[in-house]
């Protein structure tokens, strides 16, 4: 038996649930036809993905040349976007797989919402080194295989070459754990579906589980190893993206620091994004019992955690770049509080470090509208962060000669209010068709719930008369 | 295959816990257990040895780390150097990160192939379930008559002594 953790003394669901009443309750949400809130969001998710596709292919038509880029700024909204999208992402992993290896029973109830999350970000994230290769049609030649140019290969010492395969294995396993994680409840929408397209189809993708202890055994057993190793993992990719920039010779990017700060500020920005999403849910889906205050209270310590740890990160750096005597550090970090971006460096500032700090309050944490409007603010914080690295480091170099700056176009804006659009869309249709909360993980926390508050969860079987039962019993006591 | 099976249905994880115990210590024959979430420990009560999978997790892993240490020497020092920013040809340490991305997805990939084989699950694969509701909320033991010493009316009593709501006996598959 596994220890519950002291750490959740109060049930982690609201309501004394049976199992049956747990199964009911969250394909309901899949039965019930969808509200109007839903069709207004799908629709103007889909307006902003259309506009995004629009702006997207008149790129891919015309040329990168339709971005504010120039020969000093070469990097600038493009990456932001793809930084702060696989930044969301690993707010998904962590909550699916750091916290299954620390045995936090809550997370049951936002896992599959989160692990969604990280799959619908990351896809967003990809699409952006892909379009800002200018040739989108070229894109395999980012990875090895044989070819008549030599063979030619990629250049493995290459950050970017890093960064292809991070993000190809990041997608792929978290893919694969999201499945793996839903197989029994895609059983249990079979099981409870009439006989029709959806029993057809929910049976084609259930594989045939049945729920065997033989099955369950093996799966705990994988999930576990998923979780081992899904956890370096997101820590890998984000290490390798914050090396796309350290390993630069350029002041403000090239700082040993980077992987941890790059990490800490992904999770951070992810958490928010979780608690965005989580509101939501629970209000439009009406998960309450299941999302409880309880629920948002833990993940705004989690939100607060890790801004704690992007401000030390933030402090670090400017006392590194002053202690280093370098001038060129120097003045980057000036160039950053007081130059021509000095805004969007305190906006990152105010969102980042000072906002959060009102969760130091219990009143704060558990007011879902000022959890939301903190989760949205961290949220635009975090994108200036990967902004205000970015642009405001290169934009003045070394030489003043070539000092330049950097305004977007309307097609970067565009782009970025479609990946926006995709990431939602996706997320719409996600809590439509799919069991957004892990109906059997679920059903494994209530046990443990009901015994904890010393209900009489298991009136144990009175012995039968009979020598029989009575020698089992003594031979069972442990 | 014409077995005879006798199945008590439950709806208590501690019921069918108790219930495997028990079977398991009087000698009966364990089929299998069903459950509509993974109950901990009932895979002890039945006896079943740790799943092998972790060795396919590592074997694999480290194939593909290997794998791809040896890939990455060849094309960049033996099948066409290229001179970058003039570091040596075997940068090693530069081929840590991909080495470990490889790693990772071998070991990832190969895990779930080799659960998809061992437990049978397939793609529009039809799933033989006891019961209607065993992935909802019941759970069911499997015991199988193996011998004429087989007391189907003692078993019957014990079971429902652990409160098994509804015991039958079945031939054949379950």
């Amino acid at each position: 038996m596994v220890e519950v953790p002291a750490a959740w003394r109060e049930p982690a669901i609201a309501g004394n649930k049976t199992p049956a009443d747990v199964t009911r309750e969250i394909c309901a949400v899949l039965d019930r036809k969808p509200s109007g809130l839903w069709w207004a969001g799908l629709v103007f998710a889909l307006g902003l993905l259309l506009a995004g596709a629009g702006a997207v292919t008149y790129e891919i038509r015309t040329g990168i040349g339709t971005w504010g880029l120039n020969r000093t700024v070469g990097w600038a909204f493009d990456i932001t976007d793809f930084v702060f999208w696989i930044g969301i992402g690993h707010a998904g992993t962590l909550i699916s797989a750091i916290l299954f290896l620390f045995r936090q029973r809550w997370r049951t109830s936002v896992n599959r919402s989160a692990e969604a999350m990280t799959i619908f970000a990351v896809t967003c994230a990809g699409m952006f080194p892909i379009i800002h290769m200018g040739r989108p049609w070229l894109a395999y030649w980012i990875f090895p295989y044989p070819n008549f140019r030599g063979p030619l290969w990629i250049n493995f010492r290459s950050p970017l070459a890093w960064d292809a395969f991070a993000i190809g294995t990041y997608f792929t396993i978290s893919l694969i754990f999201w499945y793996l994680g839903m197989l029994p409840d895609v059983a249990t929408v079979r099981d409870r579906a009439k006989p029709g397209f959806k029993k057809a189809l929910t049976g084609f993708l259930s594989l045939g589980w049945n729920g065997s202890v033989r099955t369950w055994q093996r799966y705990e057993t994988v999930y576990l190893l998923l979780a081992g190793l899904a956890t370096p993992l997101v820590i890998s990719v984000h290490t390798i993206v914050s090396w796309d920039f350290a390993t630069g010779v350029i002041p403000g990017w090239h700082a040993t620091i980077f992987p941890p700060y790059f990490v800490a500020g992904a999770i951070f920005s992810g958490m928010a994004m979780v608690l965005t999403l989580m509101i939501v849910a629970r209000k439009t889906m009406r998960l309450e019992d299941y999302i409880t205050i309880r629920h948002v209270e833990v993940m705004a310590k989690l939100v607060l955690a890790t801004g704690g740890m992007v401000a030390v990160a933030y402090l670090t750096e400017i006392f590194t770049a002053f202690y280093s005597g370098n001038p060129y550090e120097e003045f980057v970090f000036l160039n950053r509080m007081r130059g021509p971006f000095a805004w969007a460096f305190w906006t990152m500032f105010s969102c980042n470090v000072l906002v959060p700090q009102a969760l130091w309050f219990r009143r704060v944490r558990t007011n879902l509208g000022a959890v939301f409007a903190i989760s949205i603010l961290v949220n635009v914080g975090m994108w200036f962060e990967r902004f205000v690295i970015i642009v405001t480091s290169i934009h003045r170099d070394y030489l003043p000669s070539s000092w330049g700056s950097y305004t977007p176009t309307l097609i970067e804006i565009m782009t970025l209010a479609g990946s926006f659009g995709l990431f939602f869309t996706l997320f719409l249709l996600f809590i439509r068709f799919v069991p957004v909360i892990a109906i059997a993980e679920v059903k494994g926390t209530l046990h443990h719930a009901a015994s904890q508050r010393g209900l009489p969860q298991a009136h144990h079987a009175e012995p039968v008369r009979g020598t029989e039962a009575e020698i089992v019993w003594g031979g069972v006591r442990r | 295959m014409s077995r005879r099976l006798l199945i008590g249905v439950f709806e208590r994880e501690e019921d069918i816990l108790n219930a495997t115990r028990a079977s398991r210590t009087l000698g009966y024959k364990l089929v299998d257990a069903y459950a509509p979430y993974a109950v901990h420990g009932l895979d002890e009560a039945m006896g079943l040895a740790p799943s092998r999978l972790p060795w396919v997790c590592f074997a694999l892993g480290l194939a593909g780390a290997a794998f791809k240490v040896w890939f990455e020497f060849w094309t960049t020092s033996v099948n066409w150097p290229v001179n970058v920013g003039g570091k040596p040809w075997n940068s090693l340490p530069a081929f840590v990160p991909i080495t470990f991305e490889v790693m990772v997805l071998t070991a990832g990939v190969s895990t779930v192939l080799a659960f998809l084989a061992v437990t049978r699950l397939l793609p529009g694969r039809k799933a033989k379930l006891p019961r209607a509701r065993v992935t909802d909320d019941e759970f069911v033991l499997v015991l199988e008559e193996s011998d004429a010493a087989f007391d189907v009316a003692r078993v019957r009593r014990l079971l429902s002594g652990f409160n098994a709501v509804r015991v039958e006996e079945r031939v054949g598959e379950v």
